[in-house]
């Protein structure tokens, strides 16, 4: 097979293993943060008359058969988000072959690190990763920004990477910055009922979890599209 | 005869690679942007996982 669809379907393979792993991460770390941020979602702070404060807590979190089509729905919507993230970076590296480089798993982790940067750890800095609960801005405004931030850090890394002179180099960090200095959507108010560590928790745990299947994800399919050594000889 | 062959190959190959990022674009769409409610619904616990804005 030539290197092109060896690329593709690599990435596709890789995507598969990748969203497992995300999916198999989120229901083990994350997921539990989401429940316990739902009962503060849901409760209302009360006042006394005498100013003491308390809690009333939502009802009680939905039996096990709903928590298992709960955790269903976690596995399959991830298993797609990573299956697309792994055809755009296949797209990706098999238009870089096009140019004379070819995939190895070497050059297939620094792109699914890249991508983790484009799709996550960028967008995190003006949007951190949220729980339920927490106070946000206008959900249009932010996927439009979370969108131009992505595509503004992915082509400023591609510019990087590739550039092989300064206007390159410049445009590529000017991309980077870009969505920054424009400054992410925020909210009136950061106030909510959700504790302050367990969002920190949330949000340091959800790149974590992140940067691992993306490392995965390019490693695999550089691995994939790598001509095998075998071959490489014949 | 063997460059248009060639040739072929080379536009098949922009093609299927438009065509893979296309479907990625898709897919991360599906996942993390469209509005309906099933679709929300199941995918809630995901779109705060990978940050996608959610709510």
């Amino acid at each position: 097979m030539p290197v092109i669809p060896r690329t593709l379907s690599g990435a596709l393979i890789a995507g598969l293993v990748a969203g497992l792993l995300a999916a198999a991460l989120n229901l083990w770390t994350l997921t539990p943060l989401i429940l316990q941020a739902e009962v503060f979602e849901g409760a209302t702070l009360h006042v006394h008359d005498d100013g003491v404060e308390h809690l009333h807590e939502a009802p009680p979190p939905p039996g096990a058969a709903q928590a298992g089509s709960r955790s269903l729905g976690t596995v399959a919507t991830t298993l797609v988000a990573y299956l697309g993230f792994g055809l755009v970076l296949g797209a990706g590296m098999a238009a870089a072959a096009r140019w004379g480089h070819e995939p190895t798993a070497r050059t297939g982790l620094l792109w699914g690190l890249a991508g983790f940067a484009a799709v996550q750890l960028a967008p995190a800095v003006g949007l951190p990763p949220e729980l339920p609960g927490l106070a946000s801005a206008d959900l249009g405004a932010r996927q439009m920004w979370w969108a131009l931030c992505v595509a503004a850090t992915a082509t400023g890394l591609a510019a990087l990477a590739f550039g092989r002179s300064l206007p390159f180099l410049v445009l590529g960090a000017a991309l980077v910055l870009l969505p920054h200095a424009l400054g992410a959507p925020q909210p009136a108010s950061h106030e909510g009922l959700v504790p302050p560590g367990l969002a920190a928790l949330f949000a340091t745990r959800s790149l974590g979890v992140a940067a691992l299947s993306w490392a995965v994800l390019g490693a695999l399919t550089g691995a994939l599209a790598e001509r095998s050594p075998a071959r490489r000889t014949a | 005869m063997t460059f248009s062959i060639a040739r072929l190959r080379l536009d098949a190959e922009i093609l299927s690679i438009a065509a893979a990022a296309l479907l990625g674009l898709s897919l991360i769409f599906v996942a993390g942007f469209a509005n309906a409610t099933v679709l929300h619904d199941a995918a809630h616990d995901q779109r705060h996982a990978i940050a996608f804005p959610c709510h």
